[in-house]
């Protein structure tokens, strides 16, 4: 098998971690992958419609990363973010039904899988534009470097956000002004059909923070321990210095692009050899080796199996969404 | 006449034209190797290479300036917009530079480019990806804007707009591709400019394009089995416009009522009725009515998505105002 050359980051030991640190965050990966999968079925069913695109196997990034920051942080997603809302402390239940049409959504029904925000635990989306939110971003950090509140703003986007000029412009005015910013690459290798190598002349993407005088860091993502100790580090200089960062994550994401997508372009032999790294096993295998009980385990297993299948009772059974936004006119006719 | 559907003819369109003209090419994120995200440019790497089928990145502003500059030096690139949602990210260079650039260059350079795509709502994808921007378009001096609404339409139209020397921004209905129609096997052109009348009729005019010619359709048959009986009229250009096709239907009918997908406000629609009541003011025997979208940007919500779209009902409610039927 040949992987293209992004795959290559250097390979690394297991961070060492303990039973009370790994298991929430084992807890969150399952959960959001059960969710995702219960997403899918019900899409398959026609009970949600649109796009839905999965994060499945890349869930080691969002968790991993969020794990690091405060309630108070901001964090700004891309269409591909369920994983990022749920480990920002969203509940299934509003994520599910917001995927269902429901007036019991996290946004009532008007937003749907790609555009979940949340005031309350400063989730800012959510956005279906490529590259169009990183300077929504830069400018949420904008705003926290102006009130000199402390916070750290996390923005995610796709190594196909790399060549368009959303992310160029956010990046050279996020170093310009010395933003709290730390952009995070999710490089899962694809840009829809489009391989790594098809998209970018020079495909680690963080290399772009050295024209900016910005700190950068690159590593695989199959370890959320690893992506918790590399993002702290970003997130604490944000914090302290006030100072961006550009960490490029490589991962993987196991299914195509969308519901829509078979996935053609990729060899079975590719992906089986990455299902083999797949960040949410490795965080079991992990669990175990430090030592977590064969009973704990299970209960952990069960509560998150009973919160998925919660979550869709209740987007099933709430009531269809009833309303669009009240200030908003019928318009002349 | 063989009967295929709005993404073949498209697709043929596209074919016969690189056959004929050497300079002809295609651009845009995953038309080769992956045929197309909507499958519109299926085959064409495989006939043409990748010389001349060219995958872009997501970088929209930069390969349709670059389809601009090439257009400058002799080239006539077909731009696609893997939907029309995301050309306005790439918005400057279609008006800034493509649009302007023949009147700017005291008319040195024309710019033969075809910009297409998707447009129009499609099914529950939400705000960003789910809208109506030919009113945009249309208001630029310098674009041509093409929205066929039948197979037969898609091709004409496509390959007038290809062989243009003028930039086209050309708009395929998104919920359209997949709809049937008979086309002609031997080659044809449609000019622009040159609207059609989708079904002659005598009480009414319905001012419609894209998919809403379907709507429209739709309502004549359910207004029929009242006794009513419209008339259909498809532009199939916004820009430019058949007036005189609007202006001899509606003499003819005495009411107009005009269907758009798009928002209310300063909405294409606005423009048809100024020319309706401009040269038909003695013989309306109405006010011109408009259908629209809500106001507001799309919701997710498959039940709230069809509150705010422009249905059926929307225009048979339309046609019975303007016919004084519903006191
Ligand atoms: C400006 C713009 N162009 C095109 C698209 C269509 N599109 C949606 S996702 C996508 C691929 C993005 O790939 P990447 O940034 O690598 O993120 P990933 O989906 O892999 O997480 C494309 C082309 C879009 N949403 N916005």
């Amino acid at each position: 098998m040949t992987l293209p050359d992004s795959a290559r980051v250097e390979p690394e030991q297991a961070e060492p971690t303990t039973v009370d640190e790994l298991a929430p965050l084992y807890r969150q990966m399952l959960a959001i992958r059960r969710m995702e999968e219960a997403a899918a079925k019900a899409y398959s069913q026609g009970k949600i419609g649109g796009f839905l695109h999965l994060i499945i196997g890349q869930e080691a990034v969002c968790v991993g990363s969020i794990a690091t920051l405060k309630p108070e942080d901001y964090v700004v997603a891309t269409y591909r973010e369920h994983g990022h809302a749920y480990a920002k402390g969203i509940a299934a239940r509003p994520i599910m039904a917001e995927l269902y049409g429901k007036k019991t959504g996290l946004v009532k029904g008007l937003g749907g899988s790609m555009h979940l925000f949340d005031k309350a635990t400063n989730f800012l989306g959510g956005h279906g534009i490529v590259g169009g939110h990183v300077p929504l971003a830069a400018g949420a950090a904008f705003a926290s470097k102006y009130r000199g509140d402390g916070r750290v703003t996390v923005c995610y986007f796709g190594d196909g956000a790399a060549t368009i000029g959303g992310f160029a412009e956010g990046l050279a005015l996020a170093a310009l002004w010395k933003l709290p910013i730390v952009l995070i690459c999710e490089n899962n290798q694809y840009s829809m059909g489009t391989p790594l190598y098809r998209s970018l002349a020079v495909e680690d993407v963080s290399l772009r923070a050295l024209a900016h005088g910005m700190a950068r860091d690159r590593f695989d993502g199959d370890d959320v321990i690893r992506v918790k100790r590399r993002i702290a580090e970003a997130v604490e200089r944000a914090r302290t210095t006030g100072e961006p960062s550009l960490v490029e994550i490589v991962t993987y994401r196991f299914r195509g692009h969308s519901m829509s997508d078979p996935g053609l372009y990729r060899t079975k032999d590719e992906v089986e050899e990455w299902r083999r790294r797949d960040p949410l096993n490795r965080a079991r295998e992990r669990l175990i080796e430090v030592g977590i009980t064969a009973a704990a385990l299970d209960a952990l297993e069960a509560d998150v199996k009973a919160e998925i299948e919660d979550a869709v009772r209740f987007a099933e059974e709430s009531p269809a969404a009833d309303a669009y936004l009240p200030y908003v006119t019928k318009g002349a006719q | 006449m063989a009967v295929i559907s709005y993404r073949e003819a498209l697709n043929q369109a596209m074919r016969e034209e690189m056959e004929r003209d050497q300079d002809v090419f295609v651009m845009g994120e995953e038309v080769g190797h992956y045929n197309g995200a909507y499958k519109v440019t299926q085959g064409l790497l495989q006939r043409f290479s990748e010389r001349r089928v060219v995958d872009t990145p997501i970088a929209e502003m930069g390969f349709a300036g670059i389809g601009v500059g090439a257009a400058m030096v002799g080239l006539r690139p077909i731009v696609e917009f893997m939907t029309w949602n995301f050309s306005l990210v790439a918005i400057d260079q279609i008006v800034n530079s493509a649009a302007k650039m023949f009147q700017m260059s005291g008319g040195q350079f024309n710019i033969p480019i075809v910009f297409r795509g998707p447009s129009g709502p499609a099914v529950q994808v939400g705000s960003q990806h789910s809208q109506a921007l030919e009113s945009w378009y249309a208001h630029v001096p310098g674009l041509a804007v093409a929205l066929p609404s039948t197979a037969y339409d898609a091709k004409g139209l496509l390959k007038t707009a290809i062989r243009d020397d003028n930039p086209v921004v050309f708009m395929e209905g998104e919920t359209l591709y997949g709809t049937t129609g008979e086309v002609p096997e031997a080659e044809y052109l449609i000019p622009f400019g040159q609207g059609d009348i989708k079904r002659a009729g005598a009480d009414i005019t319905l001012v419609a394009w894209s998919r809403m010619v379907h709507v429209c359709l739709d309502a004549a048959k359910v207004l029929a089995d009242d006794g009513i009986d419209c008339e259909v009229v498809d532009p199939r250009t916004l820009r430019p416009l058949d007036v005189p096709i609007i202006v001899d239907s509606v003499r003819k009918t005495g009411r107009c009522v005009i269907a758009e997908v798009g928002w209310p406000s300063a909405g294409f629609g606005a423009e048809i009725a100024y020319q309706v009541q401009r040269h038909c003011l003695d013989a309306l025997d109405a006010p011109v009515e408009r259908v629209c979208s809500d106001d507001v940007p799309m919701p997710y919500a498959k039940n709230l998505e069809d509150e705010v779209q422009p249905q059926v009902a929307d225009v048979v409610a339309a046609v019975r105002r303007a016919l004084y039927l519903d006191a």
